[in-house]
């Protein structure tokens, strides 16, 4: 029999993949058969680590040792000295960077210290293209034991107690949710897992479903149960073929061993679960879109009630979840929902996975408990903004979501005090920004995001999102009128109290938000025809200041012909030609040419 | 209705032969339309008409409601594509790290705009909210490769590679 004495793990989730851990774990192959070591070191693809940014990561066991921004170069190094000799390859250690110290430890990060990974647990620590390793680590300990031991309502009643909260962004009780589906009449039910992602800035729910889909599948099963359901659909969006795949080869393991099926464990329960592939619309995560979208219909929401717990799918009670809360429920039964609900605040239990883009240095997915400030989020865990720039804002919640402004940083994250200051959960997206972004570019960007997917069944959502942007649009190009800023104010309103579904209700949100907390930003637009952070390119104004050396350089590349000036001596841009595109700035060697 | 096929197979495959295959695999699968427009997509790299007519034919639904499906899904496409599909994203991570600036890139790389294919049919250019690759932003995917922390400078680059 083969002796293993060291692991390494690759980590192979998306962003670590393109950039470039694919060819690593080939030259790693190639390298450990040429050096004779491929019978006792073994190469194990996980899923992704969180920590995006660093990648590709690389992780040897059994010493815990912690590479960063591996490349294929480095696999010589990584397998010589460390594998081979037993020395650790320093200058792949990840630094700290304030004190620059390097940290070989992975529990040692600060990006990891101050993170509760429950939901990830496993993600990034094991292959998740095979049942045993999940199963190694309780996995399908939890739909056992409820198979054997616990009555449905029992379950119920559990996930109750734990406070579980959707994380599919509304935070309706999940234990509340099943209970409705399982009481509602009819025979045939279903459990549909939410992978429709369609937050642009959220990334969790792919992650959780690359590095550990058998927990979501466990979960699913658990809720089967729980309601008496015997049949579940996971729609996933196309955009994430790894997930798809990762979830066929997951769910075929678990029908083969029979954790999936007829008869599971002797129990006499039947479950199984197909994937549904999502064919491009932000609207269909929209609960009843979904559902019409598995029908394959147009996936249009409709009004509720009828609550899907009592007539979704072909009609059958179905419960929907999210994938963030399903992969939650396996803890709460094995540790009990005492356990989880000591995690998190009054209202709202457990941990929130977030992920952390933007302008912040560390990118990636964190998973912390609930109540813990955003400063800590972005600050200790994100390791604050990069380039030395100052922190303006962060948006939570996407599309649908608010930003918060410096001095809400302290503010515990949970769901009722976000709701509070005008922001929501959501997804648990969190884009960061620094004083160049442009929060009325910003509230446009949203917009324009809401306008396109906008199903156009209703009205106000339809024709209120387009009417917002064209205002939206010429205050950022300078032709901002006074009233506008009332103007958007009264049709958020409007829209938020007529629209139909959650899209429309909630697209509004950005431009509130904004308003709220950076009203002088609209008003410089409007009043002064300026923008503060220089975003604007219609608003933006480049001139050429006596720094210039004559070098001609800018005049080369102005698209437009807008530079005159002869060699050596300072040169003026034609602001009536000048389109603004911020080419000479880019260009200039000697900070010559400012914006404002 | 002629079953001729038009594409450039020049007459060699029989009309549907494959799109048979894909209709009897879903025949009693309720909710089928979706997988297979996204299989008959895949298998003749857009919906044409005819392709359009026959699984409406074949699965016993009236074209309009296909076409009111086909033209819900941004996924769906009833003109020709390039071989190379590159989709820069626009999402919101990637918004606040310089995505309008690399779509740029690539337009003026490409010479067409988004949305549109270049004329030897080599590259079509799409914009979509978010690959879930954040972290790296800003990324574009070209086919099934995630390229990430792009510039506009090394677009060149990488759009070479598909040439
Ligand atoms: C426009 C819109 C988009 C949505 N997108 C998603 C999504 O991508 N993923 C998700 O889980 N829930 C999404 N939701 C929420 C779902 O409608 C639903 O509330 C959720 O899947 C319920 O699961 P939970 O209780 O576990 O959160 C969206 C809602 C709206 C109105
Ligand atoms: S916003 Fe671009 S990948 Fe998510």
């Amino acid at each position: 029999m083969e002796h293993i004495r060291s692991h390494v793990l690759i980590c192979s989730g998306t962003g670590c993949v393109s950039s470039g851990s694919k060819k690593v774990h080939a030259a790693l192959q190639e390298k450990l058969a040429q050096k004779g070591l491929d019978k006792e070191v073994k190469l194990v693809e996980t899923g992704c680590h969180g920590f995006c940014e660093m990648g590709p990561l690389v992780i040897v066991y059994p010493e815990g040792v912690f590479y960063v921004r591996v490349q294929e170069e480095d696999v010589t190094d990584i397998v010589e000295n460390h594998l081979y000799k037993g020395r650790i390859v320093e200058r792949l250690l990840y630094k700290e960077p304030i004190s620059l110290e390097k940290v070989p430890n992975y529990s040692d990060i600060p990006f990891y210290k101050k993170q509760m990974r429950m939901v990830l647990a496993n993600c990034g620590h094991i292959d998740p293209e095979a049942i045993e390793e999940y199963i190694a680590l309780d996995g399908y300990q939890a739909l056992g034991q409820v198979l054997s031991e616990m009555k449905p309502e029992e379950v119920i009643e559990e996930v109750k107690k734990a406070g579980l909260r959707g994380r599919g962004g509304g935070g309706f009780p999940t234990g509340l949710k099943w209970g409705f589906t399982r009481s509602a009449p009819g025979d045939k039910k279903y459990v549909v897992c939410n992978a429709d992602e369609g937050d642009p800035g959220a990334f969790m729910d792919r992650s959780v479903l690359e590095g550990d889909p058998h927990r979501v599948i466990e979960g699913m099963a658990v809720c089967g149960y729980a309601i008496g359901a015997d049949e579940g659909y996971i729609y996933v969006r196309a955009e994430y073929p790894l997930a798809i795949k990762r979830l066929k080869i997951a769910i075929k393991q678990a029908m083969e061993i029979g954790l999936l099926g007829e008869n599971i464990l002797g129990s006499g329960f039947n479950f199984k679960v197909k994937i549904k592939e999502g064919a491009g619309a932000f609207v269909c995560g929209e609960e009843t879109a979904l559902l019409a979208s598995i029908e394959g219909k147009r996936g249009m929401p409709r009004p509720r009630p009828p609550f899907p717990a009592v007539s979704g799918l072909w009609g059958k009670p179905t419960n929907i979840n999210n994938v963030e809360t399903f992969a939650n429920v396996p803890q709460i039964i094995t540790k009990g929902s005492e356990w989880y609900a000591a995690i998190g605040t009054e209202g709202s239990k457990g941990t929130k996975v977030f992920a952390l883009t933007g302008r912040i240095n560390h990118t990636g997915l964190a998973e912390v408990p609930m109540g813990i400030t955003m400063r800590e989020i972005i600050y200790e865990i994100g390791g604050g903004i990069p380039n030395g720039k100052k922190f303006k804002a962060v948006q939570i919640g996407g599309p649908s979501g608010g930003c918060l402004p410096e001095q809400l940083l302290d503010l515990p994250v949970d769901y009722d005090s976000l709701i509070k200051v005008g922001a929501m959960m959501g997804s648990g997206g969190l884009v960061v920004m620094d004083e160049t972004t442009c929060m009325v570019d910003l509230a446009k960007f949203f917009l324009t995001f809401t306008q396109s997917e906008s199903c156009g069944k209703c009205t106000p959502c339809r024709e209120g999102t387009k009417r917002m942007l064209e205002i939206l649009t010429r205050i950022t190009e300078g032709q901002g009128r006074v009233g506008d800023i009332e103007l958007l104010e009264t049709m958020a309103r409007n829209i938020k109290a007529t629209a139909l579904c959650g899209l429309g209700q909630t697209a509004p949100n950005p431009v509130l938000s904004t308003l709220k907390y950076f009203r002088h930003e609209y008003e410089a637009h409007i009043n002064d025809k300026k923008c503060p952070a220089g975003a604007c390119a219609k608003l933006a104004g480049y001139n050429i200041t006596d720094l210039c050396k004559g070098c001609s350089l800018c005049k080369k590349a102005c698209p437009v012909d807008a530079i005159t000036g002869v060699v050596k001596s300072q040169h003026e841009i034609d602001q009536t030609k000048c389109i603004k595109c911020g080419t000479c700035l880019t260009k200039c060697p000697f900070k010559a040419i400012i914006k404002g | 209705m002629s079953n001729q096929c038009k594409c450039n197979c020049g007459g060699k495959s029989n009309a549907f032969t494959q799109l048979d295959e894909i209709l009897s695999k879903y025949q009693n699968t309720k909710g089928a339309l979706i997988p297979v427009l996204q299989e008959a997509q895949s298998a003749y790299g857009y919906l044409a008409r005819e392709v359009v007519d026959y699984i409406a034919e074949k699965m016993n639904i009236p074209v309009s409601q296909i076409y009111g499906v086909v033209t819900f899904y941004s996924q769906f496409h009833l003109n020709p594509r390039g071989k190379n599909i590159i989709r820069v994203c626009q999402g919101t991570a990637c918004h606040v790290r310089g995505a309008k600036a690399i779509l740029k890139a690539v337009e003026d790389n490409l010479k067409i705009a988004a949305g549109e294919t270049t004329s030897d049919l080599n590259f079509t250019l799409e914009t979509v909210a978010c690959l879930g690759a954040c972290g790296l932003a800003p990324v574009m995917m070209v086919n099934d490769d995630t390229h990430g922390r792009l510039t506009p400078e090394g677009i060149t680059e990488i759009l070479d590679k598909y040439r």
